[in-house]
């Protein structure tokens, strides 16, 4: 594979650095990510990830754009209201840069259906805003050997965190469970600043990015808080991976995708 | 400059480019070449001429030679240092 004087050009700047170089740049342009949910963290990611030249990215949404949703949701613009999710955040890649390959996945991620989705994919990126999916998306990874990146976000907090399944310790390894309805913060408590999703998008971004290139340092064995309010960022460390998890430890007790159904709000 | 002896193994036009493509297409041949081979860039003898050579050389590698084409060209010889 031989870079183009275009290809040189449009990645001049992240060529030249020393822990990139032709290598990496070619290595992202035959890497292939998918991301789950081209929402708040999905956007920014999707973008940086399209701009650096990462050949394949996969968009997995089932939903519409919203008005409200543009508040964050940064790849979607004004004129989108109403379309597809996946087709808006297709169109806005291809004109960041037409050379990415964009395959879209507009139906439901599920526990039927999640195996098959990520199985092409070299580095997985959960950019969901709801419990059951972020654990199944933890499952289904661990269970097939991907890394991926967690994050979350909640009026001006994130959090981050990087999954290298057998080395790393998982989400299920910290959360162990899908926290029951009324745990979870009701429409009225789930506010967001659209900057926040900006901020840990593109960190998301920078951990694929690592990851696919093989540079640095990931964060695995760690999550990353983030308190906007306080501009106050923290590396908590974790504990060893896989001890009581009921994914991830060498004798796991979940060995299939089940029991992630939980109605998300506003849906029958 | 000029005294030792060498063989280019790779050869690399910039003149269809532009700072600082330039030095980044020089840069990735460079990259992609072993190390003590020799690499001859051929450049425009406008800015780029100053400029690559010192780029090249703060990266490590080693200036062998640079030389007048007398077509508005100039040919810099590089030796990759570092691998």
């Amino acid at each position: 594979m031989h870079l183009s004087n275009e290809q040189l050009e449009r990645y001049s700047r992240q060529i030249i650095l020393k822990e990139i170089g032709a290598k990496g740049q070619k290595r992202l342009l035959t890497s292939r990510v998918l991301i789950i949910g081209a929402g708040g963290l999905g956007s920014p990611a999707a973008m940086y990830l399209a701009a650096a030249g990462v050949g394949t990215i996969g968009i997995a949404d089932d939903d519409v754009v919203d008005l409200s949703n543009l508040q964050r949701q940064i790849i979607h613009a004004t004129q989108d209201v109403g379309r597809a999710k996946v087709d808006s955040a297709r169109e806005r890649i291809l004109a960041i840069n037409p050379e990415v390959q964009v395959e879209t996945w507009p139906g439901r991620v599920s526990s039927g259906n999640i195996l098959d989705m990520i199985s092409g994919y070299d580095f997985i990126l959960d950019g969901t805003d709801n419990f059951p999916s972020k654990f199944l998306i933890n499952d289904a990874c661990v269970m097939a050997g991907k890394a991926f990146s967690h994050a979350g976000i909640i009026r001006f907090q994130g959090q981050l965190m990087t999954v290298v399944p057998g080395k790393s310790p998982c989400y299920r390894c910290i959360f162990r469970d899908i926290p029951p309805q009324d745990a979870v913060p009701s429409c009225r408590e789930a506010g967001v600043i659209g900057s926040m999703a900006g901020v840990i998008g593109s960190l998301q971004a920078m951990e694929a990015v690592k990851y696919l290139c093989g540079i640095g340092e990931l964060l695995t064995g760690c999550l990353l808080t983030c308190d906007a309010l306080e501009m106050n960022f923290r590396k908590v460390e974790l504990p060893a991976r896989g001890k009581g998890c009921a994914v991830c430890a060498d004798e796991p007790e979940i060995r299939e995708l089940s029991g992630y159904e939980q109605p998300a709000c506003g849906r029958p | 400059m000029g005294e030792e002896t060498y063989s280019v193994d790779e050869t690399v036009d910039v003149t269809d480019v532009v700072c600082p493509v330039t030095f980044v297409k020089a840069y990735s041949a460079l990259e992609e070449m072993r190390e003590g081979q020799v690499l001859c860039v051929r450049m425009n003898g406008d800015q780029t001429v100053q400029d690559v050579p010192g780029s090249l050389k703060q990266e490590g590698h080693q200036i062998l030679k640079l030389f007048d084409n007398n077509d508005g060209t100039y040919s810099l010889i590089v030796r990759k240092t570092g691998d």
